[in-house]
């Protein structure tokens, strides 16, 4: 399959990159282009120019205090999966990364690229969204709850650029998926985390982005255990129906996958 | 229109090529190297599995353009002096294939899960192998094979 033609240039810098974008009438940054390039080969995307991000020095690295771990948008996810400081600090999320495609796909993508494009089964925005990340951009800060809009959809304007994101250390944090057995994308993904700022548990792959479930979160602020969710159900309305899952199928898996992301929290401690 | 230039299984290459062009059809077409394979064309299956600057990826899902001054090695990179990559000789003796097709792809796959994973036992390989799909079903034999490999090449190290 052939993308439609297109002018690729390589930015050497965030700086060089916003001044190709300026310079563009009709842009797309390129990042791993694991869904990009894909999505180009279906002629589903036709940018006129692609602006090769991955180069980038500056957006590739992990940084680590005693309370965050921030990692640049450009860091490919077998970078996160094999990072130390990420493994000591935030065990779930280097485990996240190495669930997210095949080993090939982990050395191209990037968690900016996953973030900026909200495919609704991604891994990532569970993570970020469960952590309560901040996503710094070449413009501001946007935290986690305001950033995913809807499906592939999000607070970026046009030429924004993520530089990094910055995870709270949590003191408990778990993901389980389930996988479609195909695709291997999640047909519903929970990523549970307690920080100092509480407990909260966030959903991919069931709805149309990335959500939250406040009754779940409460439950599990009393009682950090599998046993506090039980009987705990999810409503079906607004979740996804496929030729893979029923709404009502993804309610109950979200469900089952919150009790084992809980459980596999508590067994790293 | 552009002049690609790398360097593809230690040679420097240049070739002229349209910024579209995916990195799988300038290492077929423009430099007739056609042991990397495409099939399924989506990212799935892996027969197009090469390395670049030393790591495994999909070469039907990345520019040729973003190879510019890379380091690219296909199948036809690995062996040397007339001699088989240990990898290549593991296929050969545990028979790992039947039709042949997926099989550039999964060596260049085993070689670099062996580079990253030199302990390697039966369902780790399984699972390093989850992007490349042999549609002949013959996963048994390919596994063995990686599996002698992996041996001998830690046997091998100093």
């Amino acid at each position: 399959m052939i993308p439609y033609s297109f002018t690729y240039r390589r930015a050497g810098s965030i700086a060089d990159a916003e001044q190709l974008f300026a310079d563009s009438g009709d842009a797309k940054f390129l990042a791993g282009g694991q869904t990009l390039i894909p999505t180009m080969k279906q002629r589903l995307a036709s940018p006129a120019e692609l602006i090769d991000i991955s180069e980038i020095a500056e957006l590739s690295f992990v940084r680590a205090d005693a309370e965050s771990l921030a990692i640049g948008a450009g860091t490919k996810h077998a970078a996160v999966a094999n990072s130390g400081q990420v493994r000591r600090l935030i065990p779930a999320l280097a485990e996240l990364a190495e669930t997210i495609g095949d080993p090939a796909v982990r050395h191209m993508g990037t968690l900016g690229g996953s973030l900026a494009n909200n495919d609704p089964a991604a891994d990532y925005p569970a993570a970020t969204l469960a952590l309560g990340a901040s996503i710094r951009t070449t413009r501001r800060v946007i935290e986690a709850d305001n950033f995913f809009i809807g499906m592939f959809s999000t607070a970026l304007e046009d030429g924004e650029i993520i530089i990094d994101v910055t995870f709270p250390v949590a003191e408990l944090a778990g993901y389980a998926k389930f996988p479609n057995p195909a695709s291997r994308y999640a047909l519903a993904g929970v990523f549970v985390a307690r920080t100092k700022s509480g407990v909260r548990v966030a959903v991919t792959g069931a709805g149309p982005s990335v959500f939250r479930l406040p009754e779940m979160e409460s439950a599990l602020e009393r009682d950090f255990s599998p046993d506090a969710l039980t009987g705990k159900s999810v409503p079906s309305a607004d979740l996804n129906s496929d030729i893979h899952a029923t709404a009502e199928y993804r309610a109950h898996l979200v469900a089952v996958m919150a009790r084992r992301a809980v459980a596999a929290a508590l067994d790293r401690h | 229109m552009a002049v690609l230039s790398m360097t593809v299984n230690s040679k420097p290459v240049s070739a002229e090529a349209e910024d579209r062009t995916l990195l799988v059809y300038f290492l077929r077409e423009q430099l007739q190297l056609t042991g990397t394979h495409i099939g399924c064309d989506t990212s799935q299956c892996g027969a197009c599995v090469v390395h670049v600057n030393g790591q495994a990826v999909k070469s039907c899902t990345m520019f040729a353009a973003q190879a510019q001054d890379a380091q690219v090695t296909t199948i036809e990179g690995l062996a040397k002096d007339g001699k088989l990559h240990p990898v290549q000789e593991a296929f050969r003796e545990h028979h790992g294939l039947q039709c042949g097709f997926c099989t550039p792809g999964m060596i260049m796959t085993a070689v670099d899960m062996i580079r990253r994973k030199p302990a390697l036992d039966r369902p780790a390989i399984r699972a390093e192998l989850e992007g490349n799909i042999c549609r002949c079903t013959g996963y048994h034999n390919i596994v063995s094979a990686i599996e002698a490999a992996a041996k001998r090449m830690a046997g091998a190290a100093p």
